[in-house]
This record gives C-alpha cells, sequence and structure tokens, in this order.
C-alpha cells in the first residue's frame, strides 16, 4: 500500500490510485480492513479464535466473488459451492497423497495410497489423483479446475441468453450434481466423510499453533490482493460493460457488445476466486468434506455477500464475518434460537436492507461521521466494529 | 437377461412402468404449486417444498388426533385429512404473500433469498414446535398394501391413488385457471398487473388467494406423501431442487410442459435407476437435464418469449 | 446436587443400588483425591466440579437420530452426579451444537478441549463427525465417547468405541439367519456411506468365503448404494423382485428408512413373502417407519429396549421418567448411556482425569449390569465384547428379541480375511 501511494505523483501511479481506490475514502477504507485483518484481530484473538476468524476469511473469497459476479454484473449463482469445493478438493488431494506416504499408510493391505481408497477396494491410485502429486500443479489446478468447470457450465446458457432466475436454479441442480458425484465415488473422493486427516504441506506441519497463525496472515494477504484485483476488473471498461448490461441489458446489447464473453469471463473470475477461498479453507480447517458443496452452504454464501452489501468488495468481507462470528456466537449459546435469526437475517435484509451493511454505511453512518468532521480522518472509529454490532438490531 | 423367463421380464416391465408411472406423478404433484407460484407469478418461492412438510404434517398430527379421540373415524380419516391439509397450507401461504411476498414482485432474485430464509424459519419450526424426529400417519390398512394381479405383479395400492389424485387435481387446476373467476382474474393479473388493476380487480387480494391455492395445493401433495416417505423437519430439502427443475425443463408458463417434463424425468430416473446404483444414477440425471435445457434454454415447452 | 437425591423416584433408586455395587467401592469423597494430584494436564477439574463436554447435533438433519444420544448421556450424568459424582466430583456438562455438519464439528471440539478444557466429551454420531474430530483429539490428546455401530477399521487410543464395530453386527446375524431363515441367497442393499459400504463388504467376504464353504449356493445377487435422504426406491424394489433373494440384508440410514419400508409394503414385499434383516434400524427409526410397515422383519443389534432385565427395566422406566413416556430407546441411545458410565469407572480406576491415565485404565473395564447386558471393555482397543442380538420387528414398533448369541462377541475393528 505503501509503494501504491508513493508513486501517486507519477500519471501511471495516479491512475491506478484511481482505479484501485476511486478517492480518499477508498483508500481509508482498505487500509482499515487491512488494520483489522492483520493487526487487530492478532492481537485480541487467541489462536482458537483467530484460526476461526481465517475460517470466516475463506468464505469472504466467496463474498467477494459473489459481489463480482452478482452484485455488479447481475448473475446470481447458487453454485458457488461447487468452486469452493473444487479449489478445496484440489488442495486437500495434494495434502492428502503427502500425508499417505507408505510408511504411516504401513497397516494397510495397499500402503502409499489415502486410507478410504483402501476402505473401498481401491488397489491403485486412480490416473487423475496423479497431478496432486507436485504442488505446483496442485495450484495450478486450484485455478484452472474452476475455471474451466464455470466456462462449461455458463458457456452454452450464456450464450442462450439465460442468466437470471433460471440460470440461478441450474447452478444450483449442479451442485447437487456434484454432492451425488463426490458422495457415489467414495473410493476416489472420500464420499461423505470427506478427505481427512491432513497433516503436512510439503513437510510442514500445518497443525501447530504458529503454522495457523501463518495460515490467517497468508489468508489475509491473500484476500486484500483479491480485493485490490476485483477492483481493479470492476474499474476497467469490462467492469463498467459489466455494470451497465446489468441494469439496461437491452441499450448494452444495441451499442454492439456481444455480452456473453464478458458474462462467461465474470463468472470464471468468481468462481476462481471461491476456489481459492476453498484451498485455503482446507488449509486451515484441515479436512474437506462434501459438506461444504452443498446446496445449503452455496446459499449461505450469498447471503453473507447479501448481508455485506451485494455491491460493496469491502462489505462481502465485513459481511461473511459479522454473519459468521453471530452464527458461532448464538450457537454456542442458544442453538435454536440461531436457525430462526438466521432465517430472519435472510427477509430483513432483503425487505429493509437491499444493499446491506454497506448501504447502512453509506446511507446513515457516513453523514454521522461528516457531521463530526473536520478530525474525521484520523478520529473515526473504524466502521467495521459498529458495523457488525448492527446485524441483530437492524430494523 | 439372462436367466429370467418371459414371465419374468413381462412382470418386471410392468411392475417397473408403473413406478415410473407414480414418480411421474410425485413429479408433477411437486411442481404443480409451483407452475402458479413460479410459471405464474414469476415468483421463485425456495420455501415450496416446506408447504409439502406442512402438509405432510398435516396429516401426521392428524392421525394422531383421529386415533387418540375419534377411532371409528380410521378407516376414512384421509379423505378428512385432504381438506385440512390444504386448508392449513392455504392460510400460512395467504399470511406469507400478505406480509412477505407482496413486497418483492419486482425483484424475483430478492425473493428468492427471502424465501430461503422463511424455509430456515419453517423449519426451525416443525423442528421446535413438533418434534425433531421423523414422524409418521397412522395410516388405514387399505391404503398400504399392495394388489397382486397375478403370482409375481404387484401393483402399490397408493400408486393407484397417487394416479388418482395427480389427474384430478391437474384437473382442477385446469378448470380452475380456464373456467372460474378467480382463475381468469389471476392470469389477467400475471400477465398485465396494472391494466387488470384498471379494470376494478382488487389484484393484491387475487395475488393472495393465487398464492394461497399454490400452497394448499402443496399441502395437498405433501399429505399424501407421507404415504410413501418421511415426514421430517428436514424433509424439504429432498424436493426443492428436483421440483424447481421438473417446471423448468417443462418450460415456465405451461401446464402440459410440466406433465411432459414430468414423464420425461420420470422415465430417465427410472431407467437410470434400474441400470446403475443410486448415486450415480443422480449424478447422470442431473447431467442429462443440463444437455437438454442447454438445447432448449426455455424448456421443452414455453408459451413465454423471456422468463 | 445432593438435593436432587432425594427426588428421584424408586425406579431410579432401584438402578443406582444395582449399578452401585458394581461401580463404587465405597463412597469416594474429593478430599481423598486432591485435584493437583488427580488433574495434572489442566483439565477443567476443580475440588468440587469437573467439566467434561457434549457434542451432537441439535439442529440439522441429524438431530433426529443424535437426539436419542444426548438425552441418555444426561441422564447417565444425572444419575452418576446422584450418586455422588466421580471422585467425589459433580459432573458439569458444556453442550455443543455440531449443527449436523462436519467442519462445524471439528470447529466445536476444538473450543471444547482448547477454550473449556473439558475432561472427555461425549459425542458424535455419523462416521464423517468422527472423522473429521479425530485429528483434533489425538493433537490435543483428549477423550471421545462415541456411541454409534460404525464401520470399525479405527482403534485411536483417543476414543472409546461404545457402539458395535462392524463385525460384532455382522457375522453372527448372518450366521444366524444362514441357520435360522435358511438364507442361501443375499441382496446387499444400503446408504451411500461408510459404514452400509464397509458393513457390505464385510458381509460379501462372509458370504463368499465362509458361508459359501458351508453351503455352494450361497451367494450374493445384488449390492446398491443409494444417497442418504433417497425416497424413491421403487426401482431398486423391482430389481429385488427380479432377483427373488433369501434375504435382503439392508443398512439404510436415517430418514430414507421409512420411505424404503413403506415402499416395500406397497410393493409386496412383506415378511410372509420375503425376510430382511437389517442392522440398521432401531426403535428410534420404527418410530417414523410405524411397525405396521415393517412387520415380521429382523434386526441385529446389541441392546432392544424390549430386553427383560432387571437393569434395562430400570434403565426404560428411569428414561421415560426424565425423558417423556412416549420415548423410545434404539441400540445407540443405550450405547450412549454407557459412555458416562464407563468413563466414571475408568476414571476411578486411573484414581485420576488425566487422559493418559484413564487411557491406560480402559482395558477389561466391566459394566456387568448395563442395560443390555455384561459388557467390557477390550484389552487393547478400546471397543467393548458385547453379545449381538436378532429382535423381530412387532407392530406396535418394539422388537421382540428372539435369538441372543451365547458368548461376548470380541470387538475386531482390523477383522483378518475381511478386508
Amino acid at each position: 500500500m505503501n509503494t501504491l501511494s508513493n508513486h501517486t505523483d507519477s500519471s501511471f501511479g495516479k491512475l491506478l490510485y484511481e482505479r484501485l481506490f476511486k478517492n480518499k475514502e477508498g483508500v481509508i477504507a482498505f487500509i482499515l480492513l487491512a488494520v483489522v485483518l492483520l493487526l487487530v484481530f492478532p492481537l485480541c484473538l487467541n489462536t482458537f479464535r483467530l484460526n476461526l476468524t481465517g475460517k470466516y476469511l475463506c468464505y469472504a473469497f466467496v463474498a467477494i466473488g459473489l459481489v463480482m459476479c452478482w452484485g455488479n454484473a447481475g448473475i446470481l449463482s447458487l453454485g458457488q459451492g461447487m468452486f469452493f469445493g473444487a479449489g478445496g478438493y484440489c488442495m486437500a488431494m495434494f495434502l492428502k497423497l503427502e500425508a499417505s506416504d507408505p510408511e504411516s499408510t504401513a497397516i494397510q493391505s495397499t500402503p502409499g495410497i489415502p486410507d478410504f481408497m483402501d476402505w473401498n477396494q481401491v488397489t491403485e491410485l486412480p490416473w487423475f489423483w496423479f497431478p496432486f502429486k507436485s504442488f505446483p500443479l496442485t495450484i495450478a489446478l486450484i485455478f484452472i479446475l474452476p475455471a474451466v468447470l464455470a466456462f462449461l457450465l455458463s458457456v452454452f446458457y450464456f450464450k442462450g441468453r439465460v442468466t437470471g432466475v433460471v440460470f440461478a436454479i441450474l447452478t444450483q441442480s449442479m451442485v447437487a450434481c456434484l454432492w451425488y458425484f463426490i458422495v457415489g465415488n467414495q473410493g476416489f473422493f472420500g464420499g461423505i466423510n470427506g478427505i481427512t486427516d491432513l497433516r503436512t504441506l510439503n513437510g510442514w506441519d500445518i497443525r501447530t499453533e504458529s503454522a495457523q497463525k501463518t495460515l490467517y496472515y497468508v489468508c489475509s494477504i491473500l484476500l486484500l490482493f483479491c480485493i485490490l484485483v476485483s477492483r481493479y476488473v470492476l474499474s476497467t471498461r469490462l467492469g463498467r460493460v459489466l455494470l451497465a448490461q446489468r441494469d439496461k441489458e437491452m441499450r448494452v446489447r444495441f451499442s454492439g457488445y456481444n455480452l456473453t464473453l464478458f458474462r462467461i469471463f465474470i463468472f470464471c473470475f468468481a468462481a476462481v476466486l471461491s476456489a481459492i477461498g476453498g484451498a485455503m479453507f482446507t488449509l486451515q480447517v484441515g479436512f474437506m468434506s462434501p459438506n461444504l458443496v452443498g446446496i445449503q452452504p452455496s446459499i449461505d454464501m450469498v447471503i453473507f455477500t447479501a448481508v455485506g452489501g451485494r455491491e460493496s468488495l469491502l462489505g462481502a468481507v465485513y459481511g461473511a464475518l459479522a454473519v459468521n462470528a453471530a452464527k458461532t456466537a448464538f450457537s454456542e449459546a442458544y442453538p435454536t434460537l440461531w436457525m430462526f435469526l438466521y432465517g430472519a437475517t435472510f427477509i430483513i435484509i432483503v425487505l429493509y436492507l437491499p444493499k446491506g451493511l454497506a448501504g447502512l454505511y453509506d446511507d446513515h453512518i457516513k453523514k454521522w461521521i461528516f457531521k463530526l468532521k473536520p478530525k474525521s480522518d484520523s478520529g473515526t472509529t473504524p466502521p467495521s466494529e459498529d458495523l457488525e454490532k448492527e446485524v441483530p438490531y437492524a430494523k | 437377461m439372462g436367466g429370467y423367463t418371459a414371465q419374468e421380464i413381462y412382470s418386471i416391465v410392468v411392475m417397473q412402468s408403473f413406478s415410473g408411472v407414480s414418480l411421474l406423478c410425485i413429479y408433477v404433484l411437486m411442481g404443480l404449486g409451483l407452475y402458479i407460484i413460479f410459471g405464474q407469478m414469476g415468483v421463485i418461492n425456495m420455501a415450496h417444498a416446506e408447504f409439502l412438510v406442512l402438509g405432510s404434517y398435516t396429516m401426521c398430527l392428524f392421525s394422531k388426533f383421529i386415533t387418540e379421540s375419534v377411532p371409528a373415524l380410521e378407516n376414512i380419516y384421509v379423505f378428512l385429512a385432504i381438506p385440512l391439509s390444504f386448508g392449513i397450507a392455504f392460510g400460512v401461504g395467504y399470511l406469507v404473500e400478505w406480509f412477505l411476498i407482496s413486497r418483492l414482485y419486482k425483484r424475483p432474485l430478492d425473493t428468492l433469498l427471502a424465501t430461503w430464509g422463511l424455509s430456515l424459519i419453517m423449519q426451525q419450526c416443525f423442528r421446535t414446535f413438533i418434534g425433531a424426529r421423523e414422524m409418521s400417519a397412522d395410516l388405514p390398512e387399505w391404503l398400504l398394501g399392495s394388489w397382486s394381479v397375478n403370482d409375481s405383479i404387484d401393483i402399490p395400492i397408493s400408486g393407484l391413488i397417487l394416479l388418482v389424485l395427480t389427474i384430478f387435481l391437474t384437473g382442477g387446476l385446469v378448470l380452475y385457471t380456464t373456467k372460474t373467476r378467480m382463475g381468469l382474474r389471476m392470469r389477467a393479473t400475471t400477465q398485465n398487473r396494472q391494466m387488470t388493476g384498471a379494470l376494478g380487480i382488487n389484484t393484491k387480494m387475487t395475488d393472495r388467494v393465487s398464492f394461497g391455492i399454490a400452497c394448499g395445493i402443496s399441502g395437498i401433495a405433501g399429505a399424501f406423501f407421507t404415504t410413501m416417505a418421511s415426514t421430517s423437519p428436514s424433509a424439504g430439502t429432498n424436493y426443492i431442487v428436483d421440483s424447481f427443475l421438473v417446471l423448468v425443463v417443462g418450460g415456465l408458463g405451461s401446464l402440459f410442459g410440466l406433465f411432459i417434463s414430468g414423464a420425461f424425468l420420470a422415465l430417465l430416473s427410472s431407467i437410470l435407476e434400474f441400470f446403475m446404483t443410486g448415486s450415480i444414477a443422480k449424478v447422470w440425471l442431473y447431467l442429462v437435464i443440463f444437455v437438454v435445457l442447454m438445447k432448449f434454454t426455455k424448456g421443452l415447452f414455453s408459451d413465454k418469449v423471456r422468463s | 446436587m445432593k438435593t436432587t437425591n432425594r427426588k428421584r423416584t424408586p425406579w431410579g433408586q432401584s438402578l443406582k443400588a444395582l449399578l452401585l455395587p458394581t461401580l463404587m467401592a465405597g463412597s469416594l469423597t474429593a478430599a481423598e483425591y486432591p485435584t493437583a494430584e488427580v488433574n495434572t494436564t489442566g483439565l477443567a477439574v476443580t475440588d468440587d466440579t469437573v467439566t467434561v463436554g457434549q457434542l451432537h447435533s441439535i439442529t440439522g438433519t441429524m438431530a433426529i437420530s443424535e437426539t436419542g444420544s444426548v438425552e441418555a448421556e444426561r441422564l447417565a450424568i444425572e444419575q452418576i452426579n446422584a450418586m455422588g459424582g466421580v471422585l467425589g466430583r459433580q459432573i458439569k456438562i458444556v453442550q455443543e451444537d455440531g449443527a449436523s455438519d462436519w467442519p462445524t464439528f471439528a470447529e466445536k471440539s476444538k473450543k471444547l478441549i482448547i477454550q473449556d478444557k473439558v475432561a472427555c466429551v461425549f459425542g458424535c454420531w455419523t462416521s464423517a463427525s468422527r472423522k473429521a474430530v479425530l485429528p483434533i483429539f489425538e493433537k490435543e490428546n483428549n477423550m471421545l465417547y462415541y456411541p454409534t455401530f460404525y464401520e470399525g477399521l479405527e482403534a485411536s487410543k483417543n476414543v472409546v468405541y461404545t457402539g458395535q464395530e462392524a463385525t460384532q453386527q455382522i457375522i453372527w446375524g448372518l450366521d444366524w439367519a444362514y441357520e435360522n431363515l435358511g438364507a442361501r441367497t443375499f441382496y446387499l442393499i444400503g446408504s451411500d456411506y461408510i459404514w452400509p459400504r464397509t458393513s457390505n463388504k464385510i458381509a460379501r467376504n462372509h458370504i463368499e468365503r465362509y458361508l459359501a464353504k458351508k453351503d455352494p449356493k450361497c451367494k450374493v445377487v445384488g449390492e446398491e448404494y443409494y444417497p442418504l435422504g433417497h425416497t424413491n426406491f421403487r426401482s431398486l424394489i423391482n430389481k429385488v423382485k427380479l432377483k427373488k433373494p433369501d434375504l435382503i440384508y439392508s443398512i439404510v440410514v436415517g430418514g430414507s428408512n421409512v420411505a424404503w419400508y413403506k415402499q416395500l409394503k406397497a410393493a409386496g414385499i412383506t415378511s410372509k413373502k420375503y425376510n430382511l434383516l437389517t442392522i440398521s434400524t432401531t426403535e428410534d427409526e420404527l418410530l417414523g417407519i410405524g411397525g405396521e410397515n415393517a412387520e415380521g422383519f429382523y434386526a441385529c443389534m446389541k441392546y432392544f429396549q424390549s430386553q427383560e432385565n432387571p437393569n434395562n427395566q430400570a434403565f426404560v422406566a428411569a428414561f421415560k421418567e426424565k425423558w417423556g413416556a412416549d420415548s423410545v430407546i434404539g441400540d445407540v441411545t443405550q450405547a450412549a448411556y454407557l459412555g458416562p458410565w464407563i468413563w466414571k469407572a475408568a476414571v476411578e480406576k486411573a484414581g485420576s482425569f488425566d487422559i493418559d491415565k484413564i487411557h491406560a485404565a480402559h482395558p477389561d473395564i466391566e459394566l456387568p449390569e448395563a442395560p443390555e447386558g455384561y459388557v467390557r471393555v477390550h484389552e487393547s482397543n478400546q471397543h467393548l465384547w458385547s453379545r449381538a442380538k436378532i429382535g423381530k420387528i412387532m407392530t406396535d414398533g418394539q422388537f421382540e428379541v428372539i435369538a441372543i448369541s451365547e458368548d461376548l462377541i470380541e470387538p475386531d475393528p482390523f477383522p483378518e480375511g475381511y478386508q
């Protein structure tokens, strides 16, 4: 960030600055998020809670993806779990292979293959597991696989101009399809149990406290980076066309744009973001399960986005954090009440806060802050904390 | 098929065809309510499956009530339970439309989220107020068995009744939408709300009643599903994807399309399930639907230009 | 604490009286066991309380099945407290909700162990949830008491398996069917996850390798899996009819059960014409299925609510008193009830709450008067020696116990010759 602001004098730097942040307020909001993620949380939370926060941040990747394709391009996907799962499973397969070396699996009838394969009478490693022996290939696949999936899923439908509700339902059925696929191929993907008992990443034990802290930082920095990339995409002509077609599809078409490619691009972009989240999830939680691929988590991710504000990238992060923190807090105390409250959140957000927390900030808190000027730059409290608290009390 | 006699294969083909027909009926019953709500009114009701479950619970609780207090009616209470589950689902649907859906007609994707929230709340209500465990209705003995045509062919009686019920409900719905005043109003309102309002028709009331009727039909379907599946708070999650798909494949605005797509899906899954194991059959079912919709993006039959 | 003692009914009293002599050799007071000595690893043990965790799904799809286990564990803990607790300490429960979601199970187990520092955890139900929490229990070194019958292939030193592993439930049951029902051809059916698949693998091996030696006609004529929650079994039933097996071997789990039995009955597959043996349908499931839909079919379990022995009658009465007269008790519920008792016995045998010492104390702990009958912890693998039983489903949703294995069956999670 520092390097960026140093360059503001040069024209290129200025352009980049405007593209990424628009104005001073954008910079402040971004720095605030960075401070919250990189300083406040690590200082205030113990390792267990920090690890939990790291897990929530993985959902924030998906939420950012949804801001891109739903909030800014009008394509609602109820199937983001599919891509989250793709990324997560890629990473899990790599880690599982590393964890099942011949020595630690010596009691199996076929040592050297993952334990669940042995339980299911698979006697040799299937061919599609071989790429996951290599770390660089795995990383590449985390990006390529979801992009290919998203492309195949969307290309024919966007060509046929199917968006909106029908597309949403289709993505939902495809997520169900993937769930059945994983469950039905227990010997190859671990079935309902998922891929569990992951231990090391290139020899580095990911279960230790220090590793979990490091992973949290990696996750946060990656998230901040993804936000910047997304900002950049939105600020280009492509982003503006997407925004325009969201509101007035026909007008954009009449101006001579072929929307198919734009839409496919943004859908794939969102898919890749989700997959990064999924891969980070596997690393931090230590296993991957088809539960995260199902219909329910996919819709959950949409609600994180809606709570944060479907058009706001930063809002999405706060949304994912707020909903999950509330979920953890309430389900520890009142599990039953939580389900009611969670359901009500959907309704309240849609009825009264269609722009989510970001809208709440823009419409109410901002005015209030501007009243407090001239000291606003340094003296404002971080909006994040306020906003998180406001969820349950929103009218 | 080595080792089987012609008689055996004939019997299996007959029974498998009948189970295909039963599945068709299930698909159609799941889709009927959605046909009004989604196909006609353009509202995506993710809580649709919960209305089915509401009907199932009505049936179960009513049967419990009957066996405990009026055992004399045990054999025929099913006929009373059907209007009752219609009534209850209608009432709940009416209220939901009034307080929730009516504010969201212009934002279909938002309705999707709001109704998903509603479905979570309804599920938790079932769990908290009725109980987390599975329930079952004490069905009269005549409804449970099978009708043995000959030694090797057994036709489920519940399947026969299912068939009758489906024909009856679909016929009723066709009559309702084409012949009755309320039905005509419903279609007028969905086609041109402002114009209909200008003609002095209370469009809000029409919406409410239409939504209620759709939920009521789902309630009846749900009540009947107790004869062959479980009733538990989260039973709805098994229906939701399929019921939307059957409607989308059929083309949103067409009752005939709903039947054809139901037949298509039933045929497909009967064949797939007969030749492969359950989970994989399901994967193939969805993939085939995906490919079919790729070709017919508006569904097999559609009388609307855009959805 | 002690006042609750007075309120107990005669049933509760008699149960205590039965369990008391075997589990408590004299009254223990906290003073004899100073906290510093019994707790050297920083668990949540004070001078008069000890905190344990309970981790089941209270919400979500699995809540149906796990409710019974929650209730049984609470009952056992309440009874132990009424008897004076463990090493003179009253047991406090921290309950967490796994919400039928495996990552949540992992999260909550971490919370219980790291944050609440519980002395042990009673919980989990599905294999998937156990697999999700297992690495955490092993890394943090805590003890899980796991109640469900399961697939085996596991013997962690941090888990006590109070349910049967697969071979305990399957082999004796198949032998019984071979001899008493004359079963020679078998159709294996299961829900699609690891327990049914592994169980059917063991069943198939037993049929093809061992039963076929006795009678070469023995064979498996079909093996099928359906996803959890599946409700359309019509095609499967037609396949069964085509193959006409002597025995339908069913491991259908959860809500699918209801659809499965109702559709069997509707298709004319009743106990008059076919034999069906299940290892997954307990009294809990029959509540939803309705006994009349499954009447006459057989189940192989280690516990049935209708077992006639004074301990079981006392247990059933105490359970009904606490959780309502309508409640039913299935195999897993009873196994869950054993968990706290085994833990208590282990702690008292070890004279310590330390996990390693409890682990060392587990072998050969006996519960001579458990509701299911005598059980003993295995010498090495922390499973239970127990007797298998065959029950016949009756119209009222209960089982009639028609056969009990003569010997205790050894738990063998890694069965030789069945891999």
